[in-house]
């Protein structure tokens, strides 16, 4: 049986989810040039937003169809108010100090928000067990996508979709813009850059919660590491695709996905590969393609060449 | 302004160790039953297990167990002027958090013993410090044969530490039990194996291939897994297309409990089986559906049908702990038996009394125990293995685990 198809399919579900983390990263980058570490862990706390509302709001046994967007809604909403406290109380404060002192602070903000769920969610002390939709796997061809995963194909190319409207249409996206390419110049033209800065943290936030919902319906179980991980694989992603850049992003995650299902399927079929070939080994082949994208375009695959900033 | 906010950033993070301190203070707390009444000498038993995370529901499991161990011996009064009373370290499955809690207990001048710890990679980081301080270590759980029989335990067996001690069967046993089994009684012939490249699911992995080749069944494919993530579609797909009949994984519940559901919802309809490390009730709650007709291999015969057990199986329940005993609560009750009885024995041969170098002689003492336990008859053999070496087959039906057969192990 040939499993190309399968395994290209696999991986791009897996970057999608990387992608829609990826575009937090890449959008605060490019805007105050901070690497936001915690963005790993509003996912996580987006993930138990959703579980929140389908076990203690709705009632029991209310249909997925009903629950889904509710559940999206509690998602976007605790992750939006992570982030946005998360840039209030953490980064704000410290906007004007050196640029490590942020860094190491998003960094503790992690830790704190991971253990935090682990001491005070309910029985998160391991993994809880996610709702997921009823049904069963669709096959097209010798492709087979799972229920769960249809909630990914619709979501992560609306949610792409979105942003570049609201980014090159409206108003406020060209704000963000204006902000990325030099602060002081747009505050002197009337942009409101504190307002821009929440703006862009809640956005990150938001695709990172529609991402935590993927992952929960995906895999029907979250826990308070889930962050980390992911978090580490979806900056990758943003560095991939050329931080800074949202469309970096979602091909960043996208590339990242694919080159992980695809050495995990393939290397081991190289004669004297053998060894290198298992999935174990699927992360060190991801790190390997980026070092090589970055030897060869150091701004990654669609950022531009700027000035070094950071 | 400035100041302003240090003072915030301060407040935030005096919170957040307080925070951290409570869960600390927390966890190791749980021998609030045990009354030190009597007025006489305490001795602490010491458990070490992952309490938190992922493995913790096998963990609480024997951190209750022991808990129960030492209650019924202060109650049934077995060593006069001796209470005994737990202290419970978490190791969160982590080599190097093992090794700070051997150093902790070993600096605790009451604890004569310790159970534990659950993962064999633990034990591995912890075993030369308790030896070296003499320190007798009896574990329920651990399956890794190198920690009793040296790493060459395939050609020359060599005890590496006296104060070593296990109640477990090893892996070089459960993984010979499982290709069994599965050749003989299942008759499937073609297998795919995966590990996740820790001590314990490598070692049975290993043991598992070795006798399944032997016994003429094909190996048609092998993985090794990262535990980190929980995106198996990749190796379920090569699973599905490699045509095998079973899947054996080497390696714990967190993570095959999603591997066996993403294999499935990749069109492969075909069981898993693993080892003591996924019979759990959490499997079949992670996999869902998809767990049923698996396999898992475990220590011993199950609990519940011993007559031997049934008292366990009541004062457990009686005593209401709020987690299950799981999969290794019959053993951990013995692993503390054992060194209770060893106690009573060091305690016993010196007038009443324990002697300055207690730990020395209850280690040499559990060497020698041998008592009828929860889990049959416990003693050790000259390397500390259990000398009980039966194990069952185990399988999902209905959504709960289910004796399938019992058996020993002879020959490899």
């Amino acid at each position: 049986m040939n499993e190309l198809p399968q395994q290209l399919v696999n991986g791009l579900l897996l970057g999608s989810m990387y992608g829609l983390v990826a575009i937090g990263y890449t959008m605060v980058y490019g805007i105050v040039q901070l690497i936001n570490f915690a963005h790993g862990e509003i996912f996580m706390t987006g993930a138990f937003g959703a579980l929140t509302v389908y076990v203690y709001i709705l009632p029991d046994g209310t249909s997925m169809w009903v629950a889904l967007p509710l559940m999206l809604i509690g998602a976007v909403l605790v992750s939006v108010a992570v982030a946005v406290g998360a840039e209030r109380f953490a980064y704000r404060p410290l906007r004007t100090a050196p640029r490590l002192a942020p860094l190491i602070t998003a960094i503790g903000l992690s830790l704190a928000l991971q253990q935090a769920v682990w001491a005070w969610y309910p029985q998160a002390k391991s993994a809880r067990t996610f709702p997921t939709i009823p049904g069963g796997p669709f096959n097209l061809g010798n492709v087979t996508i799972q229920t769960g995963d249809i909630f990914l194909v619709v979501a992560a190319p609306l949610s792409m979709a979105f942003l570049a409207y609201f980014v090159m249409r409206t108003r406020t996206g060209r704000g963000m813009q204006a902000t990325a390419q030099d602060p002081d110049t747009a505050r002197l033209m009337g942009v409101n850059t504190d307002r821009i800065i929440v703006i862009a943290f809640a956005l990150g936030a938001a695709f990172a919660a529609v991402g935590g919902v993927a992952y929960g319906l995906k895999y029907g179980q979250i826990d308070f590491k889930m962050g980390f991980l992911l978090g580490l694989k979806a900056f990758t992603a943003a560095v991939l695709g050329g931080i800074g850049n949202i469309y970096g992003a979602m091909l960043g995650g996208l590339v990242l996905g694919v080159a992980e299902a695809l050495s995990t399927a393939y290397i081991a079929d190289i004669p004297g590969m053998d060894k290198f070939g298992s999935q174990s080994w699927a992360d060190v082949w991801a790190f390997v393609l980026l070092i090589l994208v970055l030897l060869f375009r150091p701004q990654g695959l669609l950022g531009e060449r700027v000035a070094d900033r950071a | 302004m400035r100041q302003r906010s240090l003072i915030a950033i301060t407040a935030a993070l005096a919170a957040g160790t307080l925070t951290l301190t409570a869960c600390g203070s927390r966890d190791s707390g749980g021998d609030k039953g045990s009354n030190s009444g009597s007025g006489g000498t305490t001795v602490t038993i010491g458990i070490d297990a992952p309490l938190t995370g992922d493995l913790s529901a096998l963990g609480l499991g024997i951190k209750n167990s022991v808990d129960l161990a030492v209650k019924t011996a202060n109650k049934q009064n077995i060593v006069k002027g001796v209470t005994f009373k737990i202290s419970a370290k978490d190791d969160q499955a982590q080599p190097s958090s093992g090794q700070q809690n051997a150093t902790a207990f070993v600096g605790d001048t009451s604890v004569l013993g310790v159970v534990g710890p659950l993962n064999s990679s633990v034990a591995q980081s912890m075993q030369k410090v308790f030896d070296d301080n003499k320190l007798v270590e009896v574990s329920p759980a651990n399956t890794s044969p190198d920690l009793t029989q040296g790493t060459d335990w395939q050609k020359t067996k060599a005890r590496p530490y006296k104060s070593y001690f296990r109640t477990a069967t090893t892996d070089a046993v459960q993984g010979p039990f499982a290709a069994q089994y599965i050749f003989n009684k299942a008759k499937k012939t073609k297998v795919f194996v995966i590990d996740d490249k820790k001590t314990y699911g490598a070692g049975l992995a290993k043991t598992f291939t070795e006798e399944f080749t032997k016994l003429g069944g094909k190996v048609v494919g092998t993985e090794h897994i990262n535990p980190d993530t929980k995106d198996f579609s990749a190796v379920a797909t090569k699973v599905k297309s490699s045509g095998a009949e079973v899947v054996y994984y080497g390696g714990e519940y967190p993570q095959a409990g999603p591997l066996s559901k993403q294999i499935k919802s990749a069109g492969a309809d075909i069981p898993l089986i693993g080892g003591d490390g996924i019979y759990d009730p959490t499997f079949i709650k992670l996999a869902g559906s998809a767990a049923t007709g698996d396999f898992a291999t475990s220590v011993g015969a199950p609990v519940e049908t011993l007559a031997s057990a049934k008292e366990f199986v009541a004062n457990y329940k009686a005593a209401g702990y709020k987690e299950d005993y799981a999969a290794y609560g019959g053993y951990s009750y013995d692993s503390a038996w054992s060194i209770i009885e060893a106690v009573k024995k060091v305690v016993d041969d010196n007038g009443g009394k324990l002697p300055s170098d207690a730990r020395a002689k209850v280690t040499a003492a559990v060497q020698n125990v041998s008592f009828d336990g929860v889990t049959g008859k416990v003693s050790f053999d000259q390397y500390g293995d259990a000398t009980n070496k039966q194990l069952t087959v185990y399988s999902v039906t209905g959504g709960a685990w289910k004796a399938v057969e019992s058996g020993t192990y002879n020959g490899g």
